[in-house]
C-alpha cells in the first residue's frame, strides 16, 4: 500500500470518527443507537464483503461468527468469569478465529453454490446446537444481562460512552479492513475471484489464502456481534439465525460490493428500511422480499457500484472524446 | 446420548419396523422435494433455494382443498397442480431473469421469494400451526407387520411417493421429454440448435420439480404441521441429500434421502440431540472425501 495512500485513508477516518462523535450533540437518542446498529451490523456485512466482493466467496453462514462467536461466547464469559471488558472481547475474537479456523478449513475447498450451501449448513448446525443446549445458551429465550465493569476510566454501562465506544471501534475496525484489502493479500484475494487458476500458477497457494481471509471475516464479524451483545444487552438466537445472512449478503448487493464502502451504506440502507417499514407495517417480510427483487432485477448492481461504474464510463467517453479532437 | 436404546430398538423387531416405516416416509418425501432441486440444477443450472416454499405451497393449498371438500385426493391434485403453475410463473418471470448470471443473484432472487411467500402465507393462513385431519378413508386400525403396528396411511404414502418416483424415472430414462431433459442438462445450445424450444423446456422442468415439491407438501399434510417456515428445513435437507447423492443426480438423491431418513428415524432413538448434527456431518465427510457426491459429476 501506498504511503500518500495510506494517509489519506487515515485523514477521512478521522474526520468520519470525528463526525460521528458529533453526532450525539444532536441530542436524538434515535440517532445514536441508530449509528451503533449501523456499526454492529456494518461491519457484519463489510466482513462477509471480504469473502463475497474480493475473493468471490458467497458465504450464505456468516451470521454464525456474529452471534455463535460473537455475541454468545462474549457474554458467557462476561457472566461467568471475572475478567474485564478487554480480555473478554480478546478471547471472543480468538474464539471466533479458531471457530473460523476450523469451518474455513472445510469449506473452502469448495467453490460457488457448495461453498454457498455448505457455510449455511454449518450455521444450521451450530444454530440447533445452541437451541439444544439451553443450560449454557438460554434457548429460545437467548442469554439476557451483560456485566460491564469498567476498564481505564472507561465505563460502558454509561449510554454517550458506550456511544464513543462503539464508534471508535466501528472506525478503526473499517482502517485494519481498509488496509488488508489495499494490501498485496487483498490483491491476491481480488485475483483468486477473478481467475483463480492464473492465482495458483502464480505461486500462490489459493486454499491457503482462501482460508486466511476466511478467517479475518469471521473474526470482524464477531466484533460485530460484540458491539451488538453490549448494546442489547445480552445474546438473542436470531443474531445467528439463516436471516441475519441472508440480510447481510443484501446489505452487500444493496451498497455495492466493489467499492469499499458499500457494504456498510447498503447497512444504513437496510436499517432505514427496517425502521421505516416496521413503524408501517407488520409485513417487513413481504416488503423486503419485493425490494430485493426489484433492485436484483432491476437495478443488477449496488447502490455505490451503481454510481461508481457510471462515473467510470462518463470518464471513459471523455478520454475518447479529448482523443478525438486530438486526432482532429 | 441413549445409545443403548438404540441397541435395544435393534433387538426388538417391532421397534425396527415402526422406526423404518418412520425413515421411508422421512425419505420419500424428501427425495420428492430433492429430486425436483438436482433436476432444476441439473437442467437449469440453477440451485432453487426457493424450493422449500414450493413444498409449503403444496401443503397449504391441499389444506385449503380438503377443508370444504374432504377429499384427499381432489387436496392432493390441487396441491401438485397449483404448484406446478406457481412454479412455471416463478420460473418465467423470476428465475429466468438470473439464467447464467452469478451464485449472489441467484441466491438474492431465491432470498426474496422466500421473504415474499412465507409472509403472504402468514397473511393468508395466519401464523399459527394447522393441522389437516387424517383422511376418512384411512381411519382404520393399524396393520401387523412383522411384529408392528403401521397404520395403513403410513403404507400409502410410502407407496404412492415410490410410484410418483418410478414415473419420475421412466419419464426421465425412456420418454422423448427425458432424452431433451438430459441432452439439455449436458449441452443447451446444441439442443436449442437443433431446434427445441429451451426456455420453453427449462420452465416445464421448472414446473415438473415444482409439482414434485407441491404433490410432497400435499401428501405430507396429513402428518406434518403446517408452519410459515415449514419449507425452510426440507429446502436445507434436499440440499443435503444432492449433495450427498451428487448434483444433477437423480437416482443419487434417491439413495441419499432413504439414507438421510434412516440416520434420523434410527438417530432419533439413539441420539435425539444430535440428529441434525449427524445429517450435516454426512454431508461434510461426503464433501471433503468425495466432493463431486456419490453418484454425481465432478464440480466446476
Amino acid at each position: 500500500m501506498q504511503k500518500n495512500t495510506l494517509a489519506r485513508d487515515l485523514a477521512f477516518a478521522a474526520i468520519g470518527l470525528v463526525a460521528l462523535l458529533c453526532v450525539p450533540l444532536l441530542g436524538s437518542k434515535a440517532a445514536t443507537n441508530f449509528i451503533i446498529y449501523v456499526s454492529a451490523n456494518g461491519l457484519l456485512a463489510m466482513s462477509l464483503n471480504l469473502l463475497v466482493g474480493y475473493t468471490g466467496l458467497v458465504s450464505f453462514g456468516h451470521a454464525m461468527f456474529f452471534g455463535a462467536a460473537g455475541a454468545y461466547p462474549f457474554v458467557l464469559l462476561m457472566q461467568n468469569l471475572p475478567i474485564g471488558l478487554p480480555t473478554g472481547i480478546i478471547l471472543t475474537l480468538v474464539f471466533a478465529a479458531v471457530l473460523a479456523l476450523a469451518i474455513g478449513a472445510i469449506c473452502v475447498r469448495l467453490t460457488e453454490i457448495y461453498f454457498s450451501f455448505l457455510t449455511l449448513a454449518f450455521q444450521m448446525l451450530i444454530y440447533s446446537l445452541m437451541m439444544n443446549l439451553v443450560e449454557y445458551t438460554g434457548g429460545d429465550n437467548g442469554l439476557s444481562g451483560i456485566p460491564r465493569p469498567p476498564f481505564l476510566g472507561i465505563n460502558l454501562a454509561d449510554g454517550p460512552t458506550f456511544y464513543a465506544f462503539a464508534c471508535t471501534i466501528f472506525v478503526v475496525a473499517l482502517v485494519i479492513l481498509r488496509i488488508i484489502v489495499m494490501s498485496p493479500f487483498g490483491y491476491t484475494l481480488r485475483l483468486i475471484r477473478d481467475n483463480a487458476q492464473r492465482a495458483t500458477f502464480l505461486g500462490v497457494n489459493v486454499m491457503r489464502t482462501k482460508l486466511i481471509c476466511f478467517v479475518l471475516a469471521g473474526v470482524f464479524a464477531s466484533l460485530g456481534g460484540i458491539i451488538m451483545a453490549l448494546f442489547a444487552a445480552g445474546a438473542f438466537p436470531s443474531f445467528s439465525f439463516w436471516t441475519n445472512s441472508g440480510d447481510a449478503i443484501f446489505m452487500i448487493m444493496l451498497g455495492g460490493l466493489h467499492v469499499f464502502l458499500g457494504p456498510v451504506l447498503g447497512a444504513v440502507i437496510l436499517q432505514v428500511l427496517n425502521d421505516v417499514v416496521t413503524h408501517y407495517t407488520k409485513h417487513y417480510g413481504l416488503f423486503l422480499g419485493l425490494l430485493i427483487l426489484t433492485i436484483v432485477l432491476g437495478f443488477r448492481k449496488g447502490l455505490l457500484d451503481f454510481i461508481y461504474d457510471r462515473r467510470e464510463a462518463r470518464e471513459q467517453s471523455a478520454l475518447s472524446a479529448a482523443r478525438k479532437k486530438a486526432q482532429d | 446420548m441413549k445409545l443403548e436404546a438404540l441397541l435395544a430398538c435393534f433387538g426388538q423387531m417391532s421397534c425396527v419396523v415402526t422406526q423404518s416405516t418412520s425413515a421411508l416416509i422421512i425419505g420419500m418425501l424428501l427425495f420428492l422435494v430433492a429430486s425436483g432441486v438436482t433436476l432444476i440444477f441439473g437442467v437449469l443450472n440453477v440451485v432453487n433455494f426457493a424450493h422449500g416454499t414450493l413444498y409449503m405451497l403444496g401443503a397449504y393449498i391441499a389444506y385449503t382443498v380438503y377443508q370444504p371438500t374432504e377429499s384427499y385426493f381432489l387436496a392432493v391434485l390441487a396441491g401438485a397442480i397449483g404448484v406446478g403453475i406457481f412454479g412455471i410463473l416463478f420460473e418465467r418471470f423470476l428465475i429466468s431473469k438470473v439464467y447464467g448470471q452469478d451464485v449472489l443473484m441467484q441466491l438474492l432472487v431465491c432470498y426474496g421469494v422466500v421473504l415474499v411467500m412465507d409472509d403472504l402465507v402468514k397473511i393468508i393462513w395466519g401464523v399459527d400451526f394447522r393441522k389437516m385431519s387424517m383422511p376418512v378413508a384411512f381411519r382404520l386400525p393399524p396393520i401387523r407387520l412383522g411384529g408392528g403396528l403401521v397404520p395403513p396411511f403410513y403404507l400409502f404414502l410410502i407407496i404412492v411417493s415410490m410410484v410418483i418416483g418410478l414415473v419420475l424415472w421412466f419419464v426421465i430414462t425412456k420418454t422423448r421429454y427425458g432424452k431433451m431433459i438430459r441432452a439439455a442438462a449436458v449441452n443447451p445450445s446444441m439442443v436449442s440448435a437443433l431446434g427445441i424450444r429451451t426456455p420453453v423446456l427449462f420452465a416445464s422442468v421448472f414446473g415438473l420439480g415444482a409439482v414434485l415439491a407441491g404433490a410432497a407438501g400435499a401428501l405430507a399434510a396429513p402428518v406434518r404441521a403446517l408452519t410459515p417456515g415449514m419449507g425452510f428445513s426440507i429446502v436445507i435437507e434436499s440440499f443435503i441429500v444432492t449433495v450427498i447423492g451428487g448434483m444433477g443426480s437423480i437416482g443419487g438423491a434417491f439413495a441419499a434421502a432413504i439414507l438421510l431418513g434412516f440416520a434420523r428415524s434410527f438417530g432419533s432413538v439413539g441420539f435425539p440431540l444430535f440428529v441434525d448434527g449427524l445429517m450435516f456431518l454426512i454431508m461434510g465427510l461426503v464433501l471433503i472425501f468425495k466432493p463431486a457426491g456419490l453418484f454425481g459429476r465432478a464440480p466446476r
